[in-house]
């Protein structure tokens, strides 16, 4: 305990120099995102940069404050000035900024998006007091973005394994007690009250007993839990401690998918520096409580994300789910007792045992008590990670943090593939366990995704549908079969194929697999399809009876056209199109062949971006076939 | 046995929960799990050949031919979708004259699709090797082949 102690005054010291430093510190946003947008060229860049000029700074990655899409982000902290936050950053402006701010110690206001402070500093607003994370209430994600998620000294220098270390001063029972007190639910999805799984683990009888991280994110369009391993891993490893010490555990496994491989190396990293420091192994920080952390890496199926086929993944067996009772938490990994918790749950703890359960319960509303990440995406204006109180209203996710839908808004699913999309009517629908279930929806693991006019709600139900379908595991005859009969329905609509029946056995083959099906991924997998026949049902009529998709998605119902007003005749299109398409001499209108055109998009790219007129080519709703 | 599989195994512990482990090792070193690979295994292990075969055709990851040079993954995550990763997907199909999940006759590309990589915000996005492409169009695509040989 005192060699930690003795690090940690260490840690806040150095985190201080850090905050008033006498070299310049730049931090680049480095998490997987900010890879894809080109962090770390902009890192090699910087240190060219620094080479080239004889600069002496620190260059820091950290990882992901939120805004993706204002990725990449390079903050710049000269001595005696607040950090100064950039924003889509490329090599030109890197370069701008990098002169301006670092040679002349003046701020490149035109690129920057906020500092860190709490005033405004030469022009530049506080990064706080912008629309998108102003509402925002920040506690799972506090450090993201703000300390090096690879320095377990900036981890401890935020009052890191704090909460751990108040956990170990109470008896496990009391660590329950202050769960239960502050009223924390389940963020993997369905809400459980993580108290009530703890204290049934932790009352069944057996030596050994398991504590598994579920970091098999597998919602396609969520990945809050990537962004809190890959930006804060220490807090994710903290809240295991914790979770161990309060059900009784000696083993700790995290189960994360094998796409994330940034995280999977940030994990790896941030347990060595636990075990340097003493805060795994046996009699952790001289205490009775011994705790080892393993990983495990996840081979590629969305099933292992339920409890029953993750175990058996684990096992090393086919990761199929089993009936329950018995729970896992009675019988789990080789029929131990064994919790599986939520990344984000898990990341959740330390801030609880820290802050402690009144503080937490001033978050939230009765019986949903706390935060919620969620990574906003789709037809945004402002997508990213965001995290907000529980009871906030989706139009004050949407609109006040999201900026609006870039055209008129459609739809929001929430939930991922398990989820419903809700309509406009429900905009005013607090996020809350039971208010989402109310809709027909679920709050899932936190991917919202926003549909506008342009996105077809049929073609997204079949593509959740044909997910979860591909996914399934093959184990029960109602998600097997079911399914498979709903994708070829909705295939078949979204052709112009369908019948007015087909709307009636899409509801009763969904209502079937939803009480039929054996896990989760059966019982949630029409909820895609059901909430759209609920909310949306006059799209469905229109593919049917009138062969049209408003939304111009379906390919069989659309057509490409060349406006021949509008064509200058410069031949980009004539040279991209892949099936010779479409003909005709420079500087005359060209001609589409509609039954050569496959439809592959590249006309109408070419000509909205590289070719003269700009908008000749229109895609839009075929004229009715008879 | 070979060396490299001898060293593989020193690295797990004899017990059948290791097995995906193994599996992820083997395919990590040699690009895919080879028949003679999973009769090692099986005698390593001693779990049957059949169990090992049920248990890596259940999971996405693992492949059973080898590898081409690069490797190409198409995000058909729910935010990619929406925003036209199945357009890419057809084109690639279309440019390389092989179906998704195949691997063209020189070798040169392997051709997947993947649930979500996890840069929605960025969509749609393509995979290759270990670049992600993000903001992708059919045109831009076209180009960032050619980089590969």
């Amino acid at each position: 305990m005192n060699k930690l102690k003795k690090k940690i005054k260490l840690a806040k010291k150095k985190w201080e120099e850090l905050q008033d430093n006498t070299y310049p510190v730049i931090y680049v946003g480095a998490a997987s995102c900010g890879r894809a947008a080109g962090a770390l060229e902009l890192i090699s860049d910087i240190d060219n940069f620094l080479k080239e000029h004889s600069i002496d700074a620190r260059v820091i990655q950290v990882g992901c404050i939120g805004p993706c899409y204002l990725e990449p982000l390079v903050d710049i902290k000269m001595p005696n000035q607040p950090r100064i936050s950039y924003s889509n950053v490329n090599s030109k402006v890197l370069s701008n900024i990098l002169k301006s701010h670092l040679l002349e110690g003046q701020p490149y206001v035109r690129a920057s998006i906020g500092n860190f402070s709490r005033d405004t500093f030469m022009d530049i607003p506080p990064l706080f007091q912008h629309p998108m994370l102003k509402p925002q209430v920040r506690i799972v994600l506090r450090n993201c973005g703000i300390i090096d998620p690879e320095e377990i000294d900036h981890y401890l220098a935020t009052d890191g394994y704090q909460g751990f270390m108040n956990a170990l001063k109470m008896s496990p029972d009391d660590v329950i007690g202050v769960v239960r007190q502050a009223g924390l639910r389940g963020r993997g999805g369905a809400g459980f009250p993580t108290f009530k799984k703890w204290t049934v683990c932790r009352n069944s009888p057996g030596e050994q007993k398991y504590l598994i991280c579920n970091a098999d994110e597998g919602d396609p369009g969520a990945f809050m839990n990537r962004s809190l391993i890959e930006s804060d891993p220490h807090a994710v490893l903290e809240g295991m401690l914790i979770a161990g010490y309060a059900i009784g555990a000696s083993k700790g496994i995290v189960y994360i998918r094998a796409e994330y491989p940034l995280a999977i190396e940030r994990l790896k990293k941030a347990i060595a520096q636990m075990r340097e420091n003493g805060l795994l192994g046996n009699n952790i920080l001289g205490s009775k409580f011994s705790f080892d952390i393993k990983i495990k890496e996840g081979a590629g199926a969305f099933v292992c994300g339920e409890e029953t086929a993750l175990i058996a993944s684990i096992e090393g067996k086919r990761g199929m789910p089993r009936s329950r009772p018995p729970f896992p938490a009675i019988s789990g990994l080789f029929g131990c007792p064994t919790i599986i918790n939520n990344v984000e749950t898990l990341g959740t703890l330390p801030n609880i045992l820290r802050n402690g359960a009144e503080w937490y319960n001033r978050f939230g509303k009765e019986g949903n008590r706390g935060t919620k990440t969620f990574s906003l995406v789709g037809k945004i204006r402002r997508s990213g990670l965001i995290e907000v109180q529980l009871g906030t209203t989706l139009r004050e996710i949407i609109f006040d943090i999201g900026g609006g839908v870039q055209k008129n808004f459609k739809a929001i699913q929430t939930g991922g593939p398990s989820g419903g999309c809700l309509s406009e009517e429900f905009l005013d629908l607090p996020v809350d366990y039971e208010s989402l279930a109310s809709a027909g929806s679920i709050m899932g693991s936190g991917g919202l995704i926003i549909m506008d006019e342009d996105t077809c709600v049929v073609d997204v139900a079949k593509y959740f549908l044909d997910f979860t379908q591909k996914e399934s595991c093959g184990k029960c005859i109602p998600c097997r079969v079911g399914t498979k009969h709903m994708v070829e329905i909705l295939d078949r609509i979204t052709h112009g194929e369908g019948n007015p029946e087909d709307l009636l056995t899409l509801r009763n083959l969904g209502d079937t697999i939803k009480k039929g099906a054996l896990c989760g991924l059966g019982q949630t997998a029409p909820n895609p399809v059901l909430t759209t026949l609920r909310y949306f049902r006059n799209e469905y009529l229109e593919h049917i009876k009138d062969r049209r998709c408003r939304a111009v998605v379906c390919k069989d119902l659309i057509e490409y056209r060349v406006i021949k007003e509008k064509c200058t005749g410069c031949q980009s299109c004539v040279r991209v199109c892949p099936t010779g398409a479409i003909s005709g001499p420079r500087s005359e209108p060209h001609n589409l062949d509609p039954t050569k055109c496959i439809k592959c998009r590249s006309c109408y790219e070419i000509c909205r971006f590289e070719a003269i007129a700009g908008d000749a080519i229109v895609i839009r709703t075929a004229e009715k076939r008879s | 046995m070979s060396e490299k599989m001898s060293s593989i195994f020193e690295k797990f512990e004899r017990s059948p929960d290791q097995l995906i482990p193994i599996l992820q090792e083997v395919q990590r070193e040699y690009g895919y799990v080879s028949p003679e690979s999973v009769k090692k295994i099986s005698r390593y292990l001693r779990v049957t050949e059949n169990q090992i075969y049920g248990v890596s055709s259940f999971y996405a990851q693992f492949r059973f031919t080898a590898p081409g040079r690069h490797s190409i993954k198409v995000c058909l995550g729910t935010a990619c979708h929406v925003r036209g990763g199945g357009t890419l997907l057809e084109m690639l199909e279309r440019e390389l004259g092989i179906k998704c999940g195949e691997t063209t006759d020189d070798r040169r590309f392997d051709l997947d699709r993947v649930a979500c990589l996890g840069c929605c915000a960025l969509s749609p996005v393509v995979q290759i090797d270990k670049e992600i492409y993000s903001r992708m169009t059919v045109t831009k695509l076209a180009e960032l082949l050619k980089k590969y040989e």
